[in-house]
């Protein structure tokens, strides 16, 4: 497409003043490469519809991901025996991991207390997937959103629950939206890559939290530590089983995470938003040819996932540790990218993915307490998984199983 | 849809304005024009009386055993502020109604650099603080994040987006303490520079064999070296210290070189690692741009679909060049344990990959621009260091986030101009 001397050169990362300029002589090539374009996008659409469709079908929606879990068991197995552990301790590890994930109510209870904000940071992770966003901030998200949620629940006293709850979960939305809002804000303007600055956000976050809980507002009276007051009772979660036990932590939280998932599958499937999300993640110069804002699809969809971030972060303060210490994010943002593209980016599928991660998160601790294998062997066994279910070719030429299925590719380097 | 038509309006209107310049450029001079009027501002009403009635500010030039005695450099600090102060007022006033046009980056960058000569004179009021030292402390501290960005250019060169950067590092900086403590600091150094070339060769066999999504192999690379790393740290190192305590290299002062004045202590008066990085840096430039492999791998990740028409092999290209670029990596993995500290403790690389990444961007994509940004980093981070020292009343937390707000700072201002490879992170298929 050639450029009329007179039209001033594109601006380089403003993606809205990208488009055709109103010319006539250019009209007629435009309106080709334009068709050209749509209908590229018409058949990444497909595609995608096809890919959605597709996980459905129990090969690359069950069998690679339990393969992949199968794999990276035995891989994690290897790696401890490695570092001396004996092959019986190894399988009392793993029988243990087993026994804290699913072997007691209290167990359970554990495993939904865990899979609570995976679901949601999960979520956080998706939604940016299927706008071609790689969301690595949900921790520093979860972080702000935890903060500003465990603020309200200790600065308003004497509100009754149904008021002060809603609220201080509603705050550490808010806070996760805002921290969701930079990354989002900064690629739709100056084309920065969100890789880079969510991570970044993350170490802010987290020097944020070490010197906010320092602060008087914060630090509870009489500390010297970093930690911050206790929430009001009137803020707290109530717990879902603790009419049987108040051991058993599983919290109102998991209810709200899974209306969040149904809410996302909603406005992924069943909106022109989500569709636009979609288009924008399928090709966004199609997409903006097409007449949608790429710009407020990048901004509205981070903000969208820095408050399910945030909403985990409410979760946990409100429904788990009642306060909020340093680094009380637990590395749970992190996690959401794998639960994320364990669930292949499906709402439904992060809630399946979530689980599976909530287990092997409770049966971890477990692990360590009782046969004293590390707990960070569960980061090892997620990253394989994570391998194993990006790279289907993979996992089908150690099984030998039939034709692979197209591997994900979801970014597109740097200058997309 | 009301927001892209303003974005338009005020698009023609920014065209109408200059014709030169683009609406974005029009806001992006406005802003940093603004910027700088709030820098003067800032020094004016906060740094100034923040110096009252402290006299000067000292700066040591020369190290105590150095042959050439340079003496130190005093400054008033009000005195000094005031002028600094009506720079910044000048720069920004100029910026903001007149506009320096296609100059308004160098003219921010000195205006930021202004402002970090404000923000130096302002906790060194009073006291005496050895410019040197940190000047020292900023060439060190660049090392692992140039040799990040060299690693990454590598990479991204040849077409393979390398995410896993800071896995490399933390990869490099394990298996380094852990093969010095038991063979000595050169066999450390070997197995660092291995173990980062063994993760690219991870991320190569998944990009181009596999052709599964680049930034995610590299986020998986750094989840699953850090997991391993603590696993291993807790589950062997504890239990066994003596694999957790390497010799480190000391500084070796380079005869002639070292002793001149300023440059000498800077630049030649550092570990071999820091050494290693001026090599690697100018080698690898050479290489890039004035040999066969530079041309053939910088061609493949610009359009691989031409070279492979002229025979070059596209996949053979691209597992070397990310097996070296994370051999390099690797490399600067060793400066984090037998560089500096001689034991690894879990995460301890702290970002400094990711900053790589963002010093490559930077950098454009070119070794020696990389390394000038490196520097700008690693001048923050040894600012934050030394303030701590100072005791100067911002909190530390505040501090240790600079390098991480430079970062965003710079791509988000630099990424739109400088340009990536054409063929970043895209997986190719022989048709």
């Amino acid at each position: 497409m050639s450029q009329p001397p007179q039209t001033p050169p594109p601006p380089d990362g403003d993606h809205d003043t990208l488009r055709p300029t109103p010319d006539v002589t250019q009209a007629r090539d435009l309106r080709n490469s334009d068709r050209a374009v749509r209908e590229a996008a018409l058949r990444r659409e497909r595609g995608l519809l096809a890919r959605i469709t597709t996980s459905v079908d129990w090969r690359s929606g069950l069998l690679i991901p339990l393969l992949s879990v199968l794999t990276a068991l035995i891989v994690g197995g290897v790696i401890v025996m490695l570092a001396g552990v004996s092959l019986v301790d190894t399988l009392a590890a793993y029988r243990a991991l087993l026994v804290g994930s699913v072997g007691s109510v209290k167990a359970v209870s554990e495993t939904l207390t865990a899979t609570t904000p995976l679901i949601l940071t999960g979520l956080a992770v998706a939604i940016a997937f299927r706008a071609g966003l790689f969301n690595i901030g949900a921790e520093g998200q979860l972080l702000v959103g935890g903060m500003t949620a465990v603020l309200a629940g200790f600065t308003f006293t004497g509100l009754p629950l149904v008021i002060h709850l809603p609220l201080a979960v509603l705050a550490g939305v808010v806070g996760g939206a805002v921290w969701g809002f930079i990354p989002g804000f900064l690629k739709a303007r100056t084309g920065a890559h969100e890789v880079i600055v969510t991570i970044m956000l993350n170490f802010i976050a987290l020097r944020l939290v070490d010197f906010l809980l320092k602060t008087d507002v914060f630090q509870r009276e009489g500390r010297n530590d970093p930690i911050s007051k206790f929430v009001e009772p009137s803020a707290q979660l109530p717990l879902l089983l603790g009419w049987l036990d108040p051991a058993y932590r599983v919290h109102l939280g998991l209810i709200l995470a899974l209306i969040a998932a149904g809410f996302i599958n909603w406005l992924l499937f069943r909106t022109t938003t989500g569709f636009e999300f979609r288009a924008v993640g399928a090709n966004p110069s199609a997409a903006r040819y097409a007449g949608m804002s790429v710009t407020r699809v990048y901004i509205l969809v981070m903000v969208i996932a820095g408050g399910l971030a945030g909403l985990a972060g409410s979760g946990q303060v409100l429904g788990v540790l009642d306060r909020a210490s340093p680094g009380f994010s637990a590395s749970l943002g992190f996690d959401g990218i794998a639960v994320a593209l364990l669930g292949r980016s499906n709402p439904w599928g992060v809630v399946a993915a979530a689980v599976l991660f909530g287990g092997l998160r409770a049966g971890g601790q477990q692990m360590q307490a009782s046969v004293g294998v590390g707990i960070d062997l569960i980061a090892v066994i997620q990253a394989l998984i994570i391998i194993f279910v990006a790279a289907p070719p993979l996992i089908s030429a150690i099984y030998r199983l039939r034709a692979p299925s197209a591997s994900t590719q979801i970014s597109k380097g740097w200058a997309s | 849809m009301s927001g892209s038509a303003a974005a338009r309006e005020a698009y023609v209107v920014g065209e109408r304005r200059t014709r030169l310049l683009t609406r974005s450029q029009v806001l992006r001079s406005r802003i940093s024009g603004i910027v700088m009027l709030a820098l003067a501002v800032v020094t004016m009403l906060v740094f100034v009386p923040g110096v009252a009635g402290t006299g000067t500010a000292t700066f040591g030039l020369s190290a105590a055993d150095e042959r050439i005695q340079l003496a130190p450099l005093s400054v008033p600090t009000t005195g000094s502020l005031w002028v600094l102060a009506a720079v910044l007022a000048f720069l920004g006033a100029t910026q903001l109604f007149r506009g320096f046009q296609r100059r308004s980056t160098l003219i921010l960058g000195i205006a930021f650099a202004v402002f970090v000569a404000v923000i130096m004179i302002w906790a060194a009021a009073g006291k005496e603080f050895s410019l040197i030292s940190m000047l020292e402390a900023t060439v060190a501290s660049a090392t692992p994040i140039a040799l990040g960005a060299l690693s990454g250019i590598l990479c991204e060169r040849s077409g393979v987006v390398n995410i896993g950067i800071e896995g490399m590092l933390l990869g490099g900086a394990f298996s380094g303490v852990v093969l010095g403590s038991l063979f000595g600091g050169w066999i450390g150094l070997l197995a660092a520079t291995l173990t980062g070339g063994v993760l690219a060769l991870l991320l190569a066999v998944l990009a181009v064999r596999f052709r599964v999504d680049q930034i995610i192999i590299g986020v998986v690379i750094n989840i699953l070296v850090l997991g391993l790393t603590s696993f291993l740290t807790a589950q062997v190192l504890v239990k066994r210290p003596e694999l957790n305590d390497a010799p480190i290299f000391r500084p070796v002062k380079i005869p002639v070189l070292g002793d001149i004045p300023i440059v000498g202590p800077i630049f030649f008066e550092q570990t071999v690692i820091v050494y290693g990085m001026f090599l690697l840096i100018a080698s690898v430039t050479f290489l890039l741009f004035r040999t066969r492999w530079g041309l053939r791998t910088r061609s493949v990740g610009e359009n691989p679909k031409a070279a492979d028409t002229l025979g070059i092999s596209v996949a053979r290209v691209r597992y070397l060049a990310v097996v070296y670029g994370g051999m390099v990596g690797g490399f600067a993995g060793a400066w984090f344990t037998i560089g500096t500290v001689g034991r690894f403790d879990e995460g301890m690389t702290g970002g400094r990959g990711f900053i790589g990444l963002a010093a490559m961007i930077f950098g454009a994509w070119n070794p020696i621009g990389a390394f000038g940004a490196a520097l700008v980093f690693g001048f923050f981070d040894s600012l934050q260091q030394k303030f701590a020292i100072l005791a100067t009343p911002i909190p530390s937390e505040f501090l240790s986030m600079a390098p991480y707000l430079v970062t965003i700072i710079v791509v988000a201002g630099l990424v739109g101009r400088s340009r990536p490879p054409a063929a970043d992170g895209q997986p190719y298929t022989k048709e």
